[in-house]
């Protein structure tokens, strides 16, 4: 009886199991083989194409700017990964490593700015790159998304750098090193897997990004994959819907591969994120 | 006069001279040189033409004015410009005032270091003490830089937008824009057309943010748990496999879905009408709209509490669990006397984080629905619209900049009281015994 019973509970597990495996591959299923598929709409008569095409990946590429697009995001997205993990590096040490006058008052305020809508100050941020006259240029974006990065991570980042024993620097202090060789020769090592999580997180808010992107760039040469591809879905929903397909695919690809590769550091983040309550 | 207060009014005289008094050749140079390039900076920018900009926001706007028999176009003062501009001076000033500040206080201490007899520092020495005792401030310096003028300015100038009548028609360079205190805050929860709206949006974020994060954490939960049983196999695969919603970039995912729940092409409704059923409007009805945005919330939320819960259901120890079979609990109740309060004691900080990016939640929101369907009652605004996409709407679309910064302001007071309540209630929870 009782072992019946427990078969059966294994088994429902299994099926449930089996079931939000569907669920959750389902989607990307789906845009793989739209992507595949012949013709151009949204609508498929049978689940499973008939026929399968490399066509509108070429087409992406002959008649759309996405060679264009893909390299101004990786432009962008690195940079400002370069820029932002650095100023994310030197910010969290020294709040976590260093009491000085103002620092309360300088933690207390990041966490302030992080509460507002990042959206409320869009306009403010326009006006400020109008008058320096940085409109439509990619620097734009790579300096206010170095800037975004910091005020985003700064908590994660710091909570991190709490937990190296303070012990190790001070070894090093007594040898001799100077701050600067403790922090490139004992800290920076020590944060890979944090830096790791804070600069995965970063590239990938860059990738994404369509709502500033678009505010800030203005022609069709300057834009990011993000902002193009939801032109793209936006003015032509149903009309090239495998076209669109396509080119999520092919933004999905690498940001998939790097989240599932770097697995993970990634679980690390977040439970490190979490528990500093 | 004693020698510490001759220092400081000589350095609150003019930057630097006191340094120079107290035989700190370099430095007083140095400070003495900032403190020129300051005054020369303040006189050939203007800068307190600017500061009265921020305070008046112009006097004449563009427009034509008639000169003689002619009629000319003639540039006025841009109030945005000018508010930007003084708040730039105004942080200029601040920065100047700091420096000013610090200059007194280290003529000052030199003072009374040369009081006491001791040697006053070499400029060599100032340097090396700079590396040693102000490293932070050294490292800072860049990051404060671009957190300054890239987000604190910004930001600063987005709340005193509330407080002004920058709002279409009203616009700039044809008008001036004026401060007008508290009446947006007003209008808002007070006349009719605005507080509609208001309520409404407020309630329906309210109701989004609570049920999205009970649904995502409870499943995430329980999706963890089903996995860690015991008895199931292949457990990285079954991982590996739930976590792939979190990986493909939510744009991405949320535009396909959008496109997977059209109501005439969708492969969803598709699906159901091949089994016979009708298909089901699920995002042009405003209750199907608001329950399909809740399920598409859950396939790319659950993963994240996934993620989290994993790693706290190792710990639960395993003896709790053959105590309560022992006394013949089942599964349901091992689950909610044993893993959901442990979850919850872990995580309580996690929700209330999650409940707060809920009520922010804009990309599910915008790329399903973009707010959408209609609401005839609404200013601005649609069935399925937070606050946060709302003040998106106002402001790019709308040109209501005053009422959108209102709005920010109210997602702020909602988020911070959230956070500080949050903060309180785990110093709290971390002194009381957990198992009651």
């Amino acid at each position: 009886m009782n072992g019946s019973n427990a078969r059966l509970k294994l088994g429902l597990s299994y099926a449930i199991l089996i079931v939000l495996t569907i669920v959750s591959l389902y989607p990307a299923l789906w845009i793989v083989l739209s992507s595949l598929k012949e013709g151009n709409s949204l609508y498929s008569e049978t689940l499973i194409p008939r026929s399968f095409t490399f066509e509108h990946y070429r087409e992406l590429f002959r008649s759309t700017k996405y060679p264009i697009w893909f390299m101004n995001t990786l432009k962008i997205a690195t940079l400002s990964t370069v820029l932002g993990t650095f100023l994310l590096l030197l910010t969290s040490y020294a709040v976590s490593r260093f009491r000085f006058a103002g620092r309360r008052f300088s933690l207390n305020a990041l966490l302030v700015l992080q509460m507002f809508p990042g959206f409320m100050a869009m306009i403010a941020v326009y006006v400020v790159l109008n008058t320096v006259g940085l409109l439509n240029s990619h620097l734009a974006l790579v300096l206010v998304y170095s800037s975004g990065a910091i005020v985003t991570n700064v908590f994660v980042a710091k909570g991190f750098f709490d937990t190296v024993p303070g012990s190790l620097e001070e070894a090093a202090r007594i040898d001799g090193a100077s701050h600067l060789t403790v922090f490139f020769r004992i800290m920076v090592p020590l944060a890979k897997p944090m830096l790791t999580y804070a600069s995965l997180m970063i590239f990938n808010g860059c990738f994404v990004d369509f709502i500033f992107a678009d505010l800030v760039l203005r022609s069709e040469d300057q834009r990011t994959l993000a902002v193009g591809l939801y032109k793209m879905v936006n003015q032509r929903n149903s009309t090239e819907f495998t076209l669109f397909a396509s080119g999520a695919v092919l933004v999905a690809l690498p940001v998939m591969t790097l989240f599932l590769v770097l697995q993970r550091n990634l679980v690390d983040g977040l439970t490190a994120g979490a528990s500093k309550g | 006069m004693r020698k510490p207060t001759a220092g400081a009014l000589l350095s609150a005289l003019f930057m630097g001279l006191g340094q120079l008094y107290n035989g700190q050749w370099m430095k007083g140079i140095l400070f003495l040189a900032v403190g020129i390039g300051f005054l020369g900076g303040a006189a050939a920018l203007d800068l307190p033409d600017y500061l009265r900009g921020l305070w008046t926001l112009g006097d004449q706007p563009s427009g034509l004015v008639k000169v003689g028999k002619l009629t000319q176009m003639v540039e006025g003062d841009h109030s945005i410009f000018l508010l930007i501009k003084g708040l730039m001076a105004l942080l200029a000033v601040l920065l100047a005032a700091a420096l000013y500040a610090a200059c007194i206080r280290d003529a000052y201490k030199t003072g009374l270091q040369r009081e006491e007899g001791r040697k006053v520092r070499s400029f060599g020495q100032t340097l090396r003490a700079i590396n040693q005792r102000n490293f932070a401030y050294v490292v800072l310096l860049l990051p404060a830089v671009f957190i300054l003028f890239l987000t604190v300015l910004p930001l600063v100038f987005s709340i005193l937008l509330a407080f002004t009548n920058y709002a279409d028609p009203n616009l700039p360079p044809a008008n001036l824009v004026d401060w007008v205190g508290f009446a947006n805050f007003v209008k808002l929860v007070s006349l009719k057309v605005w507080s509609d709206t208001f309520f409404g949006v407020l309630l329906w974020t309210v109701v989004w943010a609570a049920i999205a994060t009970v649904t995502t954490y409870v499943g995430g939960i329980l999706v963890a748990v089903l996995i860690h049983q015991p008895r199931i196999r292949f457990k990285a695969f079954w991982r590996t496999v739930m976590i792939v919603p979190f990986a493909i970039p939510s744009l991405i995912s949320l535009l396909v879905m959008r496109n997977m729940f059209n109501n005439k092409f969708g492969p969803i409704n598709d699906m159901l009408r091949m089994i016979g059923l009708e298909g089901v409007p699920w995002l042009t009805n405003p209750m199907w709209a608001k329950a399909t945005l809740m399920i598409v919330n859950m396939w790319i939320g659950i993963p994240i509490t996934m993620i989290l819960a994993f790693g706290i259901l190792t710990t639960i120890p395993r003896d709790l669990y053959e105590a309560a079979e022992v006394d013949g609990a089942g599964s349901y109740q091992k689950f909610r006397r044993i893993t959901l309060p442990m979850m919850l004691f872990a995580t309580a900080p996690v929700l209330i984080m999650q409940f707060a990016g809920n009520i922010n939640n804009f990309n599910v929101i915008y790329l399903m629905t973009d707010g959408g369907p209609v609401n005839t009652h609404y200013q601005y605004a649609g069935h399925t619209d937070l606050l946060v996409t709302w003040l998106y709407k106002l402001a790019l679309d709308q040109a209501q900049y005053s009422f959108a910064s209102v709005i920010g302001i109210v997602i702020f007071l909602m988020i911070a009281s959230l956070s500080i309540w949050s903060y309180r209630r785990t110093r709290s929870y971390k002194e009381e015994d957990m198992i009651v």
